[in-house]
Order: structure tokens, then sequence, then C-alpha cells
């Protein structure tokens, strides 16, 4: 080519010069583990949900959370939510508000009769679960998705275990329970109500099981003996929860005491208040921030009307036979074990319900050899199985290592979470034996967690949270009418828009757009970006510029 | 504020009565957004951008002006549907994108001297008003020294003339192509080769350099407005506004030079982000020379959180390597003084709301108009000792 006057190349493009080799850091995409994940006791994805529902895909988020957990609209009002407490954006303005996300999935899925398939059957096994609390529940649906046949024996004449006689309907009402049961009802697990197992052993030989899951909860009320005339009745919160459910409510009376100071004492008392009790008083020997009870649990049943009697304990024999009991008051010591001071006043009362926990009656599995107990549970390993090859328990009785991987709280969640474990452990042991889940896990490898440092947030608009609404006080304290409203499909959007998806891409193109070298590729919708190195110079703007932390820079091996 | 853009429906399918929902989620403030139309995203969100500075060039890691060109150039590509070339004047910018015989650029480009980009730019315009070629759009640009130094008396005729051109000023406040020495955008206490930081005085003079945008605004043009590199949203909206006019318009957009600037590359983004949080580069629009909108301080933030990345102001802190001595706090004082007068003279805190990103651009005449008197009634004079530290930078 003939070329002008002191002209001697060929034009070209800059993209000849390899910038990439300035480079002294690398940029990398890369997953982290998301807080509410994390907390999450029932092994919930639910960054992943929510991210479904931000666009109004409620239904694909519906399935994203039925991975996890069966029972979404019970778990929508009960559960404790440690997933907002870790919440990155309650460091920003308030957690996102999930639990009430996942109720408002939860109901949807109902209202519309969403369903979720049975596998295929691949092994032919039998799988025996007792007791149709969460976590039997949850084990049961799980092992159906496998494909095995499962049977539920339960004891009581209606499923769902502390679900319906530990859990007032304020809190739960009772339709969004039975529509939940009817859906893992409807996936073929059969549920054989009314039947005590007496003997595990002797009903998987009897029934012909491969494997059994123990999980009928701690139904035994604890005791303690309370000097009360013969004027005060007695009764524990369990015996109280199951005569609510029949068709007569138990009569208490005007003054009820309940004495404990846990979640199920403020469940006792608030349900007192509903039963016509004037007065209801909880009578807990420690202070308020040591009581064992949620606090919102507590702030609610304040609000309810519900006297706290804090730093007091039941002692001592009252003067003559006229419905009183004898109160002492306590003092913490320097290790915060309260100690008694021998100063008391009268208390008077019409019943008494003792909260004071519950504990578990293991006599079905005595003939079963090999099966140990800890703690007054079933002592199972990481692999949710007891020391009885093929026998696996979990929730409530069950109490897994200590310090492991598994939870041991007795929540719903964590019962969730070990039907969930149990059923994968199950199908495990089914196909290959003993140990495979926990051999699995060895190798995996978890992503580290998302924390708040590692986000910008600059780009995340303040958005407040949505708030519930709430029952009036009047009908709270005269109706077992359930206390707190869902969302509506425009704030449940809101909510679920209002997650920061901490430590995984959502491809909002802050990369792509921040590259001074255009060195970012953006793959298409749902594929992400991928970084040129043939051109990327290292500068860290992109990693610097991640709304959620998603990108690291990396010391350039040379 | 993002001229042009209103608040986004979420809509759920299948509703009858759509239920409006204020967009919120994941990072409203980025790029672009998977729950939004395309064409509510940035430009830059879209695979089909111009690139028009595509990879291979020369610049430094972190380089802002290497990115606002991109954003700039690109946002005009597409307002023209392509039809657009670009006049560069000498620097940094044509320095790192054409060393011969490679070039960058992915648009029609060409290169002037250092001081007439704006007549070169006002020449090719008339180039094609003379071949009756009205579709085509021209578009000037230059660094600070480019514009405000050196090409000044050219713009300055540009301007008067009207000639139908968008000039851009890239301003990283020095000459940062020939190793750092102060420009007329240089910002007060800043050192650079020129001004050593040296002396009771140390770093650039107060009291010294031109205020662009409003000199700018001073010839009465269409269009004025200024942006950074770290709101692209605003950015491409007001590339897109400035279009949209026919005659001479400017554009002042800050472009932070982590070389020139003692910092991190990294922080060249956020860098830019604290400069108009903390008030010391007030982003604004003016048409006419009335101002008509201000994007309002977000999260506003202390001059010393922006001052403290930079080398460039190391020794307004004290520190081991300026010997154990307490900085100069008196003089962070005074730079924080013109934050503050920036903020009350351009309204730029907005007390009721802290997003405004999705909102209806707000008027603000009244702020304009003093805005427009106070530069003309002082005239860039040095203003006597009662009256606040002077404002350089609009």
């Amino acid at each position: 080519m003939e070329k002008p006057f002191a002209i001697t190349l060929d034009p070209g493009s800059s993209r000849a010069n390899h910038t990439g080799s300035w480079r002294v850091e690398r940029p990398v995409y890369v997953d982290r583990m998301p807080p509410c994940n994390d907390a999450c006791a029932a092994g919930e994805n639910v960054q992943q949900w929510l991210y479904h529902a931000e666009d109004g895909s409620y239904e694909a988020a519906w399935r994203k959370l039925m991975e996890d957990n069966p029972l979404p609209a019970v778990m929508g009002r009960v559960c404790f939510h440690p997933c907002e407490t870790s919440c990155n954006r309650g460091m920003l303005d308030e957690a996102v508000g999930i639990n009430a996300v996942e109720r408002f999935l939860g109901d949807q899925g109902i209202e519309n009769g969403w369903r979720v398939e049975a596998g295929a059957d691949a092994l032919g096994a039998r799988v025996l679960v007792v007791g149709s609390g969460p976590a039997g529940l949850s084990a049961a649906y799980h092992l159906r998705r496998l494909g095995h046949a499962v049977a539920v024996f339960e004891a009581a004449a209606l499923p769902g275990g502390m679900l319906r006689y530990g859990i007032p309907r304020y809190r739960l009402p009772r339709e969004v329970l039975d529509a939940e049961v009817a859906r893992i009802e409807a996936m073929g697990v059969e549920i054989h109500l009314g039947s005590r197992v007496g003997d595990v052993a002797e009903a998987m030989r009897s029934g012909g099981f491969d494997a059994a899951f123990v999980a009928i909860g701690a139904q035994l009320s604890k005791n303690a003996y309370v000097p009360a005339g013969d004027a005060i009745k007695v009764l524990g919160a369990l015996a109280l929860f199951k005569s609510m459910e029949r068709d007569n409510p138990p009569l208490l009376g005007r003054r009820v005491v309940v004495y404990g100071g846990g979640d199920t004492a403020m469940d006792a008392a608030r349900s007192a208040r509903r039963l016509g009790a004037t007065d209801a008083v909880v009578v807990y020997r420690r202070t308020r921030d040591r009581m064992p009870a949620h606090s919102s649990e507590v702030a609610d049943a304040i609000e309810e009307g519900v006297r706290m009697k804090w730093l007091s304990t039941l002692s001592g024999e009252p003067d003559g036979n006229h419905g009183a009991l004898v109160v002492e008051k306590m003092e913490l010591d320097d290790d915060g074990f309260p100690q008694p001071t021998g100063e008391t006043e009268e208390l008077e009362a019409d019943a008494l319900v003792l909260a004071l926990g519950q504990e578990a009656d293991l006599s079905l599995v005595a003939s079963v050899p090999g099966v140990a107990v800890r703690d007054g549970a079933l002592a199972v390993d990481g692999d949710m199985m007891t020391g009885s090859s093929g026998v696996f328990a979990g929730g409530d009785v069950a109490a897994p290592p200590a310090g492991g991987r598994v939870l041991a709280d007795r929540t719903v969640t964590v019962a969730v979470g070990h039907g969930k474990r149990s059923a994968r452990a199950i199908d495990a042991w089914l196909r290959h034996g003993s140990g495979a889940l926990l051999a699995d896990e060895a190798v995996s490898e978890r992503h580290p967690v998302a924390l708040f440092e590692n986000l910008n947030t600059w780009y995340y608009a303040d958005a407040p949270r949505s708030e519930q609404p709430r029952l009036d006080l009047a009908r709270r304290q005269s109706s077992f009418d359930e206390v707190t409203g869902g969302l509506d499909a425009s704030n449940a959007l809101f909510e679920a828009r209002r997650c920061l998806s901490c430590g995984n891409c959502f491809e909002c193109d802050n990369c792509y757009g921040v590259c001074p070298d255009d060195a970012v590729r953006k793959l298409g919708a749902g594929m992400g970006y991928a970084f040129d190195y043939d051109y990327c110079k290292g500068c860290g703007v992109c990693a610097a510029e991640c709304p959620c932390g998603a990108i690291v820079m990396e010391p350039e091996v040379i | 504020m993002s001229a042009d853009r209103s608040p986004v429906d979420a809509v759920r399918p299948g509703d009858t009565e759509p239920a409006p929902v204020r967009f919120y989620q994941v990072a409203s403030f980025a790029a672009g957004n998977r729950l939004l139309d395309p064409e509510q995203r940035t430009i830059q969100a879209d695979v089909g951008r111009a690139s028009s500075l595509t990879s291979g060039h020369r610049a430094c890691q972190g380089c802002g002006e290497a990115l606002g060109a991109r954003y700039v150039l690109d946002a005009a590509m597409r307002a023209t549907g392509g039809r657009m070339v670009a006049v560069n004047a000498t620097g940094c910018l044509e320095v790192f994108s054409t060393p011969y015989p490679e070039t960058a650029w992915q648009a029609p480009w060409l290169h002037s001297l250092f001081g007439n980009a704006p007549a070169v730019a006002a020449g090719v315009a008339a180039a094609f008003r003379a071949k009756g070629r009205d579709d085509v759009r021209v578009v000037g640009q230059a660094g600070d020294g480019g514009s405000v130094d050196i090409g000044l008396g050219c713009l300055s005729g540009m301007f008067e003339r009207n000639d139908d051109v968008l000039f851009i000023c890239y301003d990283n406040e020095a000459y940062m192509n020939t190793g750092v020495q102060r420009s007329g955008a240089t910002p007060p206490a800043a050192r650079t080769a020129t001004t050593e930081a040296l002396g009771q005085e140390p770093g650039n003079p107060f009291g010294q350099g031109k205020n662009m945008p409003m000199i700018a605004m001073a010839h009465g043009i269409s269009y004025v407005a200024t942006a950074t590199v770290a709101d692209l949203h605003d950015l491409e909206a007001k590339v897109v506004k400035a279009m949209s006019f026919r005659g001479a318009r400017y554009m002042h957009v800050l472009v932070p030079c982590p070389l020139g600037w003692g910092a991190a590359p990294r922080d060249m983004v956020r860098l830019a982000r604290l400069a108009k949080e903390c008030g010391l580069f007030p982003v604004f629009e003016a048409e006419h020379a009335q101002i008509t909108g201000v994007s309002k301080i977000r999260k506003v933030a202390p001059v010393e959180d922006y001052l403290r990345l930079q080398g460039r102001y190391r020794h307004l802190f004290g520190s081991k390597e300026t010997g154990g001595s307490p900085g100069r706090p008196d003089i962070v004082a005074r730079l924080q003084a013109i934050a503050d007068a920036n903020i009350a003279k351009f309204g730029l805190l907005d007390e009721a709301r802290s997003d405004h990103v999705l909102d209806d651009p707000v008027d603000h005449r009244s702020d304009g108009g003093d805005a427009v008197d106070h530069r003309l009634d002082s005239g860039g004079a040095r203003l006597d000792e009662s009256a606040p530290e002077r404002v350089r930078r609009g």
C-alpha cells in the first residue's frame, strides 16, 4: 500500500496492546454465603427465593423455598427468624422482613393450590416416621421427594405435634397448618392418626420398614412440687394447650399464675388472658434479659396485659387454704444465678400453670439395642442416626453432637432442618450404608460468609421496612384470632426487593459499567460476566464498586 | 438528579390494577438492573454500547478520564444514532488512546493541537453544515488544561459564536500527562509538581483558578452541566439532554486521576462520589445561564473523608511521614468552608429526602439566579476579607 509522507506503519487497533500484562492483582468473581442462609436452621436458600420474589415470580420463589422447607406458611408465622437477626441490611436501615415474605409465599402456595410432586421410587424402601410434628413432617416430605414410601404414626387425634399442641392458634391458625399437612399427605405420605408407637423395633418388624425416623418431640411437661392449696387448679402448660384444642375450653378462673420464663410460659399467659383471666401473672426467677423467651414474645405478652414478676420464685406454704401462692423475691449473685432472699409475699390465684420445660418419653426405643441417651434425649451423630443402624431421630427428641454443624435448639425451625437432614441421611443410608452424608460434607467446602464490610452500600436506595399489620389489642385479649397480619402483594414485593444480595452477583451491570479498560464481558441474562484478562489492568475499581461484594482481588501469580 | 427519569412502577404479572411499587431493590444506583426495562437501564449496561474507547489503551490503572470519555461518547453515540465526530485536544486522553499507529477509538475521532480543539470542532461543524449534513453532530473534548487554560480563548469563541458543538472538559485538576503541573482547575492546597507542599501556604494557593462551568454559563449558551464518573445515570442523562439542543453546549466532568492525586486506583469512583457528597464539586445543570437543577447530596461527608484518600493533600494531616507534625487543620477548615459555601449556594442538601435519583429534577431557578449574579458581580476578582472563602468550583 502506498503510504503518505513519513508514514511507515498501517493503522491498527489498540486491542493489539495486551495491557493485562501490567496487572499485579486480578479481579475474580466469587460467591459468598449470605448471612441469612448461614443463619437458617432449616437450611433455606433465603437469598435465592427472595431473588425470585423480587420480580414477582412468586411460584418460582415458593418452589425454591419448598426445596428446603415444606411448611412455609407455618414457618412464616412461628419461626424466630435468625435470618433477620443476621441480615446485613440491619446495619444499613432495618433487616429485610424475610419471615413476612416467607409467610406471604406460603399463603400464596395454599391459596393457589401449588403442589410438589413426589420423586420416582428407586429402591422400593419403606420408612417409618414416628410423630407428625415439624421434624416428622419435614422428614416425610423430603423422603417422598427422594422417592421413598413413608408412613407417619401419630399418637394424637390430629397431625402437627407441637405445632398444634404447643403453639396457640393466635400465632398459628389451624387452617394454615391443616393445609400444609394436607399438601404433604397428597404427595403419598400415609399419616396414621391415633396410633401410638410403643416399640420402634416391633413397629419396624411388623410394618416391614427398612428405616425409622423417631420424631416424637418432648411431650412431658417438667414438674415441680409447688405448695398450693386445694383451691388452686394446677396444670402443665402442654395440658392447657391440649385442652384448648378440644371443643370445650378449659376453665382457669380469673387469676392465673404461670411459672416459668420461656416462650411456652408467654403463650400460656397470653392464652389465659384470652380464656377470660383478668389477671395473668408470669413468675420467673431471673430478670427479663435472662428470660429464655424471645423478647418479642415477652413484649407481646406485656402489651396484652400480662403481668411479670421477675426475680421471683414460688416457695413455702401459704397461710391457710384460701387460694394463694407464696412468692419469694430472688436476687442475682455475682455469677448471675438467682439466690433466695427470704423476703416473701402472697399471690392470690385460681390456677397455676407450670411452664418449666418439657422432657421426652423415650420408652419406645427402650428395646432397641445400641441407642444411647444424652441429656434426656436420643444421642444422634451428624447424620442424625442413633446408635442403632437404620434408626434416626430428629427434632426435640434428638440430641445432636455438641459443637457440631447440627443445631440442637428446640424450635420449629431446627426441627424442620433436622427432618431435611435426616431424610438425606436416610436416603444415603438406604443407598450406600452409614456415614455417606458426613463423608460428602467433608469434601464440600463452605463459602465464607458475606460480611457488611464486603458490601458497597452506596448503590442501595434507602428503604425502610414494611410493617405487618397487627390485630387491635381488645381483640387480642378476647379472641384467638391471629395477631400478626400478612403482607399484601405490593409490600411483599417491596420487602423482597430490599434484599442486598450479599455476596452473590445479581447482575446489576456495575462492574461492566465502571471498568476504565472496557475489560468486562457481559455474558447475558442469568450468565453473569467474565473478565477479559488480556486487557484488565487490575485497578480494582470493579471490586470496590461491586454493591454486593461478589468480586475479590487476588494477587497475580508470576 | 437524573433528568427525565421517573419513578419506576413494578407490576405483578396477572394484576388487573397494577400496584405501583417504588423501585428500590438491589442497587437502584448501579449501572443496570434486571428488574428494569432495558430502555430504563444506563447505556453502559447495554452490550450494544459503542465502547467508543476500547481496551488496550495505555491509560494508568483506574483512570477516571478513560472511564469518563467512554461514558460520555457512548451516550453521545446513542443519542445521535452513531452519527457523531469527536475532536480531541492534546492531553492524556489523546496520548494514551492513540500511540502511533494504534487507536483505541471506535468512533470517528480527530486530534487537534492542545489549545485549538474548540476551534477545530467548530470547523468540523461548519464543514458539515456546508455539506448540508445536519444529522452528524460534533463533540469536542479536552482535559482541564486544554479547556480552562490553553484552549480557553478558542472555547470562549466557540461559545460566543454558538457553534453547534458539545464541548466536554474532563477535569482531573492538573496537567497530568506532563507530570502533574498545576492548572487553572487545580483546587486550593493541592500539591502539584509546580505547587509544592512547602511554606506557610503549602500546595496550590487559595483564591486562584477559574470556575469554568460558571464562565461557560456567563456566555448564555443553551446548556451547561457538571457531572462526575460516580453517577452514571446522571451523566448519561445530561449528555443525552445536551444532544437535544443545537448550538454551543458545555459539560464539565470530574474524572479523578489516581496518579496525579496520589490515590489508590481502586478508589477512583469513590473519590468522584466523595467530591460531590462533601460539596466541593457541585453537580448541577443550567440552561441559558439559569441553573435548572442540582444533584442533591445523598450522604453528606466531611471534606476530610475526601482529602485523606489523596496524597496531594497529605501535608494537611499529621502523620509519621510529616515528621509527627500536627498537619494543617486550619487549611482543612478553609476547604470545608468552601464546601459549606457550595452547599448553601446551590442548595445541595435536601433535609426532607435522602433519595433523589429516581425523582423528577427539582427546579432551583432562584438558586441559579444567585449563582449567576455572584459570578457576574465578583467578576473573578478576589473577594474582600469579610466574604467567605472564594468558591472556585461552581
